[in-house]
């Protein structure tokens, strides 16, 4: 067997991790030898849903205070918290 | 116009005739063969004035000069911008080609001023068959556009379909991306970006604006009138925190002062409790 990572993106709209998923990204590293991500949209419902779904937290966002002048401004989804889930998948697969 | 300002786009559904359609996708076919070619059919240049961009016989030049799309262009850029650029978007029956989110061209400038747009589809597309996709709402942030590759899924975020002839004003800094075409058929689209050349103050028909104008003590937490430009600034998309809901307000508000000339304006009060004390400061 041989180890691969599958890593889920989940954007938030607070800075908590059972604030609410308002989207996500995921990168199979076992090509689809994996398990898959639940139907629904989104997958998870917030971040400890994925937790206990078997999803390890990575990272998540750091909370910074806004540029003088940029209080009001948006940029980039804040609230971004990264997952991974180590997989074992047979030899030989990508 | 004030959906325009809080969704970032407005559709006018099946607007271009059948035969103007048909004779689009043939010319869209003929721009996409012959557009970087030494001979054939050309895009105008850069800056032209939109009056003399495909002159007729044309069939793009014919959709342009529709009076009902000269409406919709003279509301938001004034009657003459000019052309930015423009490309036909084809997608062959089953392509595969997922376009990442993005938005065109560079990080915007901070000041109000827009360009449009303007997404023509000249034939049907059917619920997933390869229509645009878009996040409602996503005009007026300050983003790179390589920034938005990591977004795969968004709540509330759209993918045009419609009947032929639907055209699709997007606010140029909404975000969006082409999607695969899991049908039978070539998938077209034409796409034309427009300059303003004149500033977009009360460009479109304002009858109705001094009835619908909300005060600037238009507020959430105190009164508000029942029907009012404050209530569609006030849309809130689902993928939005609290906070960008109510920094998007403040650019709204801000944009709506622009297009108004109102300069007071605003919505919830956000602007005016922080101008009524900065006028403080040194007084």
């Amino acid at each position: 067997m041989a180890l691969r990572q599958q890593v889920l993106y989940l954007w938030a709209n607070g800075s908590a991790l059972d604030s609410g998923t308002v989207g996500w990204a995921f990168h199979d590293g076992t090509d689809g030898a994996g398990p898959r991500l639940p139907d629904t949209k989104p997958p998870y419902a917030n971040g400890v849903a994925a937790m206990r779904n078997g999803w390890m937290l990575l990272q998540s966002s750091q909370l910074t205070a806004p540029l003088p002048g940029n209080e009001h401004l948006n940029d980039y989804l804040e609230y971004e918290f990264v997952f991974e889930r180590r997989v074992d998948v047979p030899e030989g697969s990508s | 116009m004030a959906e325009f300002v809080a969704n970032g786009f407005i559709r006018f559904e099946a607007i271009v005739p059948t035969d103007v359609n048909e004779r689009g996708i043939d010319e869209m076919r003929r721009l996409e063969l012959e557009r970087f070619g030494t001979d054939g059919l050309k895009p105008p240049h850069t800056g032209t004035p939109l009056d003399e961009c495909y002159p007729l016989p044309s069939a793009i030049g014919e959709y342009l000069r529709l009076p009902q799309i000269r409406g919709i262009i003279e509301s938001f850029v004034g009657v003459n911008p000019a052309f930015d650029h423009d490309f036909t978007h084809h997608l062959q029956p089953h392509s595969t080609y997922t376009q990442p989110l993005h938005v065109d061209a560079i990080t915007d400038s901070p000041d109000t001023t827009f360009d449009v747009q303007l997404f023509w589809y000249p034939h049907d597309v059917a619920p997933g068959e390869g229509g645009t996709r878009f996040v409602p709402g996503s005009h007026l942030r300050r983003v790179r556009s390589s920034g938005l590759e990591r977004y795969q899924h968004i709540a509330g975020e759209k993918q045009f379909s419609g009947p032929a002839g639907t055209v699709v004003v997007f606010h140029h800094g909404l975000w969006h991306a082409g999607q695969p075409n899991p049908g039978d058929g070539d998938r077209w689209m034409h796409k034309v970006r427009l300059n303003p050349t004149v500033a977009q103050v009360r460009l479109w028909n304002t009858d109705d604006l001094a009835e619908l104008q909300n005060p600037p003590s238009d507020h959430v937490f105190a009164r508000m009138l029942p029907d009012s430009v404050a209530q569609i600034l006030r849309t809130m998309h689902p993928w939005m925190s609290v906070t960008d809901y109510r920094n998007e307000q403040v650019q709204r508000a801000k944009l709506w002062r622009y297009l108004t000339g109102d300069v007071t304006y605003d919505v919830d009060h956000y602007l005016t409790r922080l101008e009524g004390r900065a006028a403080l400061v040194g007084s």
